[in-house]
């Protein structure tokens, strides 16, 4: 067998047959009982040559609209932001992407500054004592982040707003069965969580609230007021929040949250059809040995030189097995690189501008929905997302946007049927005035 | 500080400076108190760097130069298939057709995706031997949690909640037993005979009716074939439980035994291992996970089905456990790992077994005369030798790990899996050549000799690394987990 990939020459494996001591490579394999040995060739599409691989994959790539041609104003969770460019020069640098994890500090001092960094930069936008080095995504670190506070408040029940993203409460669920807890839902009312509910179902038996900030439908939710109900039960405050918005908006630490998570995907990483993205989760100094996943650390070498390794391994599953405070291994190192790329390209500076943009592009396209008629259902401050009301079915408006070159928002009806003929417009940065003006214009004909 | 310190971005910032430049704002510029509440406008900024684009390349070419990949040198660390990850994977994973799309688009304009994610679950099922593969989980442990939580469902609904028990052996993967006590059970250990591999009678003593699945790596992490594989399925089958397949280590197996055949239930693939979706420092990963007919019913919400022709994802699944990620999974990874198997084809992959274990035999022997070789039997994709010799010259693995790193060389897995002494777990891979295999030995057994001529410049290593062995005691007894300001 001939192949680029395999280097193994007749000669060699003559050679190396004589040193094992067999004449064929199946003496290896004799150990495999008859019964399930599996005999011939998997029954799969045979080899493509790289050229002709490259055209089919390059022609089934082309039947996706994807917003380099198309204007998206999808969000809901995965946003089309701003990606410097030199985040991927970063990160195709093999050093780090054919790398495994810095388990070998001496060799790997370049991964583990790079994450140190990631941590400082989530720490900074989110105000929280201490971040990891990256979860899968924004909702399996929520889903992680419930599992934490169960564990150390000894409590059983979580409150998750009705306002966090669907898939996220998906998945909250999901790991709360695990741990036998129970997930109970708080409604929203004007679309933000609603406090006098969540007032009455928060007890003593809560071991955390959970809101998200900015939640699914743009709208920013109370968080001092959240905390205070929180905090009176002794339960743990857990927010969710888009890293990118917090250039503007007040960092949840400040309102006290206990743990931060959310995805930094809005930070150089492609929508790429819903992952890899990158989880982070940020917590307060006391919660420091509870967390899940891999932390970087700062110390010196016998000279006395700085450099990082990972640290508090025993939290982890290589070393506590069925004690770890978590079965994450892999998590999304080379997203976390290419977020901080993307965190250091914006800066100080740019980190308020890009926050700016999405709110004044967003104010204007609300302001411009509701000068050709339509309502925007929920008034109070948003940030890059809005609600609009339509007439007829929201799906069908978007086969009509595709052909105009749009991709629209997202169908609220596909998870609510009190929210039939609602849409969710996401407006970042990167949409100009007139592809909002398009965008209104041609949603004012679609849904006439 | 020391002169040799790589600077932190932040201690290269400079007030003024950008990284970047954005549009300018086309829209009306209006005062943000007007439109936020003055208590969530942020009061201070987020201290991020102020650095030029130039400032940017040189830090992370600095840094990625402080770092070893596969592309660096040979990668030996077993159990994690450091194969090449080839460059075709990455073009085709940044195609604006497969990276600039959305998960919530209408599914008539995501085709393209949908086909590629629906043939890959067709090429694993074909390759694992199973009914069905779910391609959303995230990395091995999240397929791992995944399928036990689809036995825990399949028990439940069968009235079988007395299930709570989940054995693994002595020698598994750390992420089984963590992974059972996410999904709520409580983990068994099953000791591993004198030839390495399950002790038979133990499992027997160990499984019940309180059994809810065993979870296994075969071959295991001594790179050992269970040969008694049909006999441990009966074990668990005769008393209803479900038998996992931990696929860290399928790259030793493929075209020879398939899960399925070995009377597997269900199965987690890494397809950053095996089917070269790159490692990336530590993630992203896949772990899709693939299911005999009865656990079906129990797979993660979606199911992508095909109707004619046309893709779709099927929500109507009312036993499913839910949703264990946001959307499909990790979508970029999974069209590298096509990619591949695309690139490699059916003889192609059955090479790369072949190799990958011709290529472990080779050193194991090369090497036994000079370290133990607790196991001497054929292995498989990768062998474990113990350092018991050399610690008895005062020389640790450890040392010799770090001994390694003078030769260019990344170790092995070390002190794992954890019944043997002093383990070194190597794995080679079968994209390494036989002369870098050779040049590895050659280092090997160089510092074999080394640990009884020379044990100081072993113990002291490594002496050609930007820096010495860290203090790790220091940085867990005070972590300094981000950088402030001085």
């Amino acid at each position: 067998m001939k192949h680029r990939y395999l280097p193994m020459t007749e000669q060699d494996q003559k050679e190396m047959l004589d040193v094992v001591g067999i004449s064929s490579i199946d003496e290896l394999f004799a150990d495999i009982p008859e019964k399930v040995r599996f005999k011939g060739e998997y029954n799969i599409k045979p080899a493509k040559a790289e050229s002709a691989l490259l055209k089919e994959l390059s022609q089934l790539a082309a039947k996706n609209a994807d917003s380099k041609q198309f204007a998206s104003f999808l969000g809901a969770g995965v946003y089309d932001h701003f990606k410097p460019i030199i985040v991927d020069h970063v990160i195709s640098r093999s050093e780090f992407y054919t790398a495994y994890t810095p388990y070998q500090p001496e060799i790997s001092q370049g991964e583990l500054q790079a994450i140190f960094e990631f941590q400082t930069m989530i720490c900074e936008l989110t105000g929280m004592d201490l971040a990891n080095s990256s979860m899968y995504d924004g909702g399996t670190s929520l889903a992680e982040a419930g599992n934490l506070a169960a564990g150390h408040t000894r409590r059983k029940k979580l409150l998750v707003s009705e306002a966090i993203h669907p898939e996220y409460i998906d998945v909250v669920k999901v790991y709360a069965k695990g741990q036998n807890i129970e997930v109970v839902t708080v409604p929203t009312k004007d679309g933000v969580t609603d406090l006098a509910k969540l007032e009455e179902s928060v007890d003593d038996d809560t071991a955390a609230v959970m809101v998200q900030y900015p939640n699914f439908f743009g709208q920013i939710e109370d968080l001092a007021k959240v905390e205070q109900l929180t905090h009176a039960q002794n339960a743990l405050f857990i927010v969710s929040a888009n890293p990118l918005a917090l250039g503007v908006l007040t960092p949840p630490g400040k309102f006290g949250a206990d743990i931060t998570v959310g995805d930094a995907q809005v930070f150089g990483i492609s929508e790429a059809f819903g992952g890899p993205h990158c989880g982070y989760f940020a917590v307060n100094s006391k919660l420091m040995r509870k967390v899940p996943g891999r932390l970087v650390g700062e110390t010196t070498d016998e000279e006395g030189r700085r450099g990082y390794v990972l640290t508090l391994q025993a939290r982890e599953q290589h070393i506590r097995r069925d004690k770890a405070t978590s079965n994450i291994c892999s998590n999304q190192a080379l997203n976390a690189l290419a977020a901080s790329v993307a965190m250091t390209a914006l800066g100080k500076k740019g980190m308020k501008e890009i926050a700016t943009q999405n709110i004044l592009k967003t104010h204007y396209a609300k302001q411009a929905f509701e000068k050709a008629g339509f309502e925007v259902v929920y008034q109070g401050a948003h940030f890059n997302e809005i609600v609009v009301k339509v007439n007829g079915s929201v799906a069908e408006g978007n086969k009509g946007l595709l052909e105009k070159g749009i991709i629209g928002g997202f169908d609220l009806g596909r998870i609510n049927s009190d929210l039939q003929n609602h849409v969710l417009i996401a407006v970042t940065e990167q949409r100009t005035k007139e592809e909002i003006d398009a965008l209104v214009q041609e949603m004012g004909a679609l849904h006439a | 500080m020391h002169k040799d310190n790589q600077p932190l971005i932040f201690e290269i910032t400079k007030e003024g400076r950008v990284g970047y430049n954005l549009p300018e704002l086309d829209v009306p510029e209006v005062d943000l108190s007007t439109l936020l509440p003055q208590a969530i406008l942020r009061a201070e900024e987020a201290e991020l760097p102020e650095v030029s684009e130039l400032d940017i390349m040189r830090h992370y070419t600095a840094l990625s130069n402080r770092n070893h990949g596969v592309d660096t040198g040979f990668y030996p660390l077993g159990s994690c298939t450091m194969k090449y990850n080839p460059k075709i994977n990455e073009s085709v994973a940044r195609f604006p057709g497969f990276a600039n799309i959305h998960p919530l688009q209408e599914e008539a304009s995501v085709q393209g995706a949908m086909e590629l994610m629906y043939d890959l679950q067709e090429h694993l099922i074909e390759i694992t031997g199973m009914d069905e593969v779910t391609l959303q989980p995230a990395a091995g442990a999240h397929g791992e949690w995944t399928a036990l939580m689809m036995i825990r469902a399949f028990h439940e609904a069968n009235g079988d909640t007395q299930r709570t028990k989940v054995i693994v052996p002595d020698s598994a993967h750390g992420t089984n037993p963590a992974s059972a006590t996410v999904a709520g059970f409580e983990t068994i250990t099953v000791k591993s005979n004198e030839d390495g591999l399950v002790d038979l009678e133990d499992l027997r003593r160990v499984v019940g009716p309180d059994t809810a699945a065993l979870m296994l790596t075969n071959p295991n992490t001594l790179g050992l074939f269970e040969e008694s594989i049909l006999e441990l399925a009966e074990i668990i089958h005769g008393v209803g439980g479900k038998l996992y397949y931990d696929g860290a280590n399928l790259n030793a197996v493929m075209s020879k035994a398939r899960p399925g055949d070995m009377g597997f239930d269900c199965v987690h693939l890494n397809l950053h291992k095996t089917f070269t979706g790159p490692h990336g420092g530590g993630g992203p990963g896949s772990g899709p996970v693939g299911v005999k007919a009865d656990l079906i019913p129990f797979l993660p919400s979606p199911v992508l089905v095909k109707e004619e022709d046309k893709y779709t994802f099927d929500y109507n699944r009312p036993q499913s456990i839910g949703r264990v990620k946001p959307f499909y999974g990790n979508f970029g990874i999974n069209v590298r790992a096509y990619t591949y198997i695309r690139s490699m084809g059916p003889d192609g992959l059955k090479a790369v077994t072949e190799y990958a274990v011709l290529n472990a035999n080779y050193m194991m022997r090369r090497l036994e005369e000079h370290f133990d070789l607790p196991y001497n039997r054929h292995c498989k994709h990768e062998f474990v030798l113990s350092g018991r010799r050399q610690k008895k010259l005062g020389v640790r693995t450890l040392d010799m790990a770090k001994r390694l790193l003078d030769f260019g060389y990344h170790p092995p897995t070390i002190y794992f899996p954890l019944n043997v002494e002093e383990g070194m777990m190597i794995e080679p891979t079968e994209t390494e050549s036989k002369e870098t295999l050779d040049a590895f030995c050659d280092a090997m057994i160089q510092i074999a000799k080394e640990v009884e001529e020379n044990p100081e410049i072993v113990q002291n290593a490594p002496h050609t690394t930007v820096i010495n062995r860290l203090d790790e005691t220091k940085a867990a007894r005070k972590p300094v987990l981000r950088y402030i300001k001085a």
